[in-house]
């Protein structure tokens, strides 16, 4: 097992109340950070390499140092809680249980940023979690450790916690300021970036959860000794949570670097394939990056084994890599369809598209309508180049990343599978359960 | 000033010019379809992503290309920018993208619809479009509701280009209508049945590119083609109202009034519901004489087929000469 940082005593009992977190080490870093100054704070996430846990991976510190600071305007922190790809799952579990290393992780990175009012947007479905979050909140602010002149240092913050509608959307960076406003969320169209203007036209820095609760080890630990973790580029812990065909679903930290091979196969991790089958495929870092399957995840097209680091997951491009994202961690046995697992994920994106934009808001419902047909056994013998061509038509020519997001799994299941498709297409009898499949999602194959 | 280069022309512009605004500088030949963006609404554009261009080098100061093509109606220039548009044919390739999805559940009622004639759909879908579909699904439909005695809306025939959320938000003094739900079956709608109608409000039936607000008034009445339109102006009380109109005949009867567009199918000068409505008699008003037609639309002139021809006596010359 890696180094805890994140998940250190999540199973010691009372650790989301304040004092028991606070017991266990809990705010200390807060302690220490407000005897620095500002910029150390800032240089300190530098020297770590921290990297943005949503999914993109950007460098937190460069983020932070991104943030315009003009004279008499506020700044914002936004901590992106809106955690809703499927298969990832782990800012949940964090907040769930540990909602004070959140807390203490937007205080300090508030501190270091000179925001005085920041938000933490959860997503609608977590309801559960916004009681649990508000209520760790009211702690804090009895404690005095949120308010005005926090333990005595005369530095104050608001830390307000909002609860989205469940989109998917809002997400987006710029989608989730648009809703903390109030105002419907769809993405806008950058530049501007938020650190120059996001909420009320403010400069704002919007981080994930993860990244947030990374910032508290990183100033107990110091920058110098956190980067020691991991390999390279890719420093420190992550949180991977991991599902599907495996014999211990869950979330995990492991220290960045470790074989993709160790992970699935390990006592430690995932255990392994459920009941003795064989590795198919895995989608790396939740539904959007490209699936890949077995060898290429396990070895890179170079022969050398894959390893959980930014760089080694993103190594052949799209080709033969993918990318490590937020860390949804699915695993297939050879049991697993690949082409209903992509409708599934399509049916999201469609479902989940906000329709601002003329590429993602007809083409993922094309392409669903498309993955239905081949599913329900009517097929035609070009459909799945209809599919490769209406998937490159979305790439990269939408307004925000959701149409990136919905055209990968598509163009790399059908990279990596194209067989598959084309076995359900010239023989429709190969699809089973179709029925089942259609009936448990309430909708049935077209005539 | 910035200097910038579209397709190999190149032009000083202010700053703060955006890709689009520049390219209509140079001139039609090189000027990006919109259908989303409109230059006297502030914000719009980005949306329907007709425009997209690819930048192959960033600016003097950062030569690198953009990674991904750009919405040239949302991108401002920079000082060495190089653009390329009609002259690259992943840009045309991509565009023809966008273009079958604004299709695709488009109802091609265009045999039924007033708008036929002066769509920019239509327009588009000639110069960028493929000749057959490849959807085969049924189209998307709406319930239809009815948003009062002056506007029709066909929500199925709307692309979401957002211009008449824009225009009800910077023209008329309240908006009552903008997009509801969420995807691809988000659409225009007014909130619990309410009806649109204020001063302005006539103003969104033109910045509509396509069929889904046409003039109730003028409900199949006439094709556009059999109408002639004559440029007019009158002493509107309203100050908002600039009075300067379009009137379209047929035989004596003045069928309906529109605000001027100019060369891009972009109003001019907004008017008033009064002028639009309720003035449809030839003594209302003064006429400055008869509208230059610029002959851009489809039914105004076949230079589609001139295109075509073109290029197909081009392509059967090099045919020619291979065999040779």
């Amino acid at each position: 097992m890696g180094k805890q940082l994140l998940l250190e005593h999540i199973n010691t009992p009372g650790i989301d109340t304040l004092n028991v977190y606070r017991a266990n080490g809990g705010y200390a870093a807060l302690e220490k950070a407000l005897k620095m100054k500002p910029e150390e704070l800032v240089e300190e996430v530098k020297k770590s390499g921290l990297r943005g846990r949503g999914g993109a991976g950007f460098p937190t510190g460069m983020k932070w140092s991104f943030l315009a600071k003009p004279e008499g305007v506020p700044r914002h922190l936004v901590c992106n809680a809106d955690e809703s790809e499927p298969g990832t799952f782990k800012d949940r579990f964090l907040m769930q249980n540990k909602p004070h290393l959140l807390i203490e992780g937007m205080i300090v990175s508030s501190f270091a940023l000179g925001a005085e009012v920041s938000y933490i947007y959860i997503r609608g479905e977590l309801l559960y979690v916004f009681h649990i979050l508000q209520r760790a909140i009211d702690e804090a602010y009895a404690a005095g450790l949120l308010g005005k002149n926090i333990l005595g240092s005369g530095y104050s913050l608001d830390l307000h916690v909002h609860c989205g509608a469940g989109a998917y959307i809002c997400g987006e960076e710029t989608a989730l300021i648009e809703s903390l406003e109030g105002k419907r969320g769809n993405p806008r169209i950058k530049p501007p970036f938020p650190a120059i203007s996001g909420v009320w036209n403010r400069p704002t820095v919007v981080n994930n959860v993860e990244t947030i609760a990374a910032v508290v080890p990183i100033v107990n630990m110091g920058g110098d000794e956190y980067a020691k973790i991991g390999i390279g580029k890719s420093t420190g812990t992550k949180l991977i949570s991991a599902c599907g065909h495996i014999n211990k679903p869950g979330v995990y930290e492991i220290d960045l670097g470790i074989p993709v091979e160790e992970f699935i196969y390990s006592e430690q991790y995932c255990g392994g394939i459920k009941n003795g089958k064989k590795l198919k495929a895995v989608v790396a870092g939740g539904s959007s990056v490209p699936i890949l399957p077995a060898d290429l995840i396990l070895t890179t097209a170079k022969g050398e084994p894959r390893l959980m680091t930014y760089e080694s997951m993103a190594d052949g491009g799209f080709a033969t890599g993918t990318m490590l994202g937020s860390g949804g961690f699915i695993v297939m046995d050879e049991t697993a369809s690949i082409v209903k697992n992509l409708w599934n994920f399509t049916r999201f994106y469609h479902h989940e598209s906000c329709g601002q934009c003329s590429p993602c808001r007809e083409g993922t419902g094309w392409m669903e309508k498309v993955l239905h047909r081949v599913l329900s056994g009517h097929g035609k013998p070009d459909d799945v180049d209809l599919l490769w061509d209406i998937q490159s038509k979305i790439d990269g020519k939408t307004i925000c990343p959701l149409g990136d997001a919905a055209s990968w799994p598509v163009a790399s299941a059908i990279r990596h599978f194209r067989s598959e498709f084309e076995e359900y297409i010239k023989n429709p009898a190969s699809i089973k359960d179709v029925k089942h499949y259609y009936t448990t999602n309430n909708l049935q194959p077209t005539a | 000033m910035p200097k910038v280069t579209i397709d190999g022309h190149e032009i000083e512009v202010p700053k703060g010019t955006t890709i689009l605004q520049a390219a209509r500088m140079i001139g039609q030949h090189v000027a990006p379809p919109a259908m989303c963006y409109y230059s006297k609404l502030k914000t719009s554009g980005g949306y329907c992503r007709t425009c997209i261009v690819k930048v192959t080098k960033g600016s003097a100061q950062n030569p690198n290309p953009m990674p991904k093509p750009v919405a040239s109606c949302r991108t401002e220039v920079m000082d060495g920018m190089e653009v390329v548009n009609f002259t690259s044919p992943d840009v045309l390739e991509a565009r023809k993208g966008v273009v079958e999805f604004l299709l695709i559940n488009h109802p091609l009622d265009c045999p039924v619809c007033d708008q036929a004639g002066e769509c920019h759909l239509q327009d588009l879908g000639y110069e960028h479009g493929a000749s057959k579909t490849r959807y085969d699904f049924e189209r998307r439909e709406f319930e239809k509701i009815d948003i009062g005695d002056k506007i029709q809306l066909h929500m199925t025939r709307c692309i979401l280009c957002y211009r008449c959320v824009k225009t009800a938000d910077q023209v008329t003094d309240g908006r009552v209508h903008g997009v509801l739900n969420r995807g691809d079956v988000a659409e225009i709608s007014t909130y619990i049945q309410n009806s649109i109608d204020n001063d302005f409000s006539g103003n969104v039936i033109d910045v509509c590119p396509v069929g889904a607000l046409t003039d109730k008034t003028f409900r199949f009445k006439s094709r556009v083609w059999f109408t002639k339109p004559v440029d007019a102006h009158r002493n509107c009380t309203n100050e908002k109202c600039s009075g300067n109109v379009r009137l379209w005949y047929k035989g004596e009867d003045v069928l309906r009034v529109t605000a001027r567009k100019d060369q891009w199918g972009e109003v001019e000068e907004w008017i008033c519901n009064s002028c639009r409505f309720d003035h449809k008699k030839t003594s209302d008003w003064v006429i400055d004489g008869p509208t230059q037609v610029d002959r851009h639309s489809v039914i105004g002139q076949n230079h589609y087929e001139l295109q075509k021809l073109k290029l197909d006596t081009g392509k059967q010359l090099k045919q020619l000469q291979e065999k040779k």
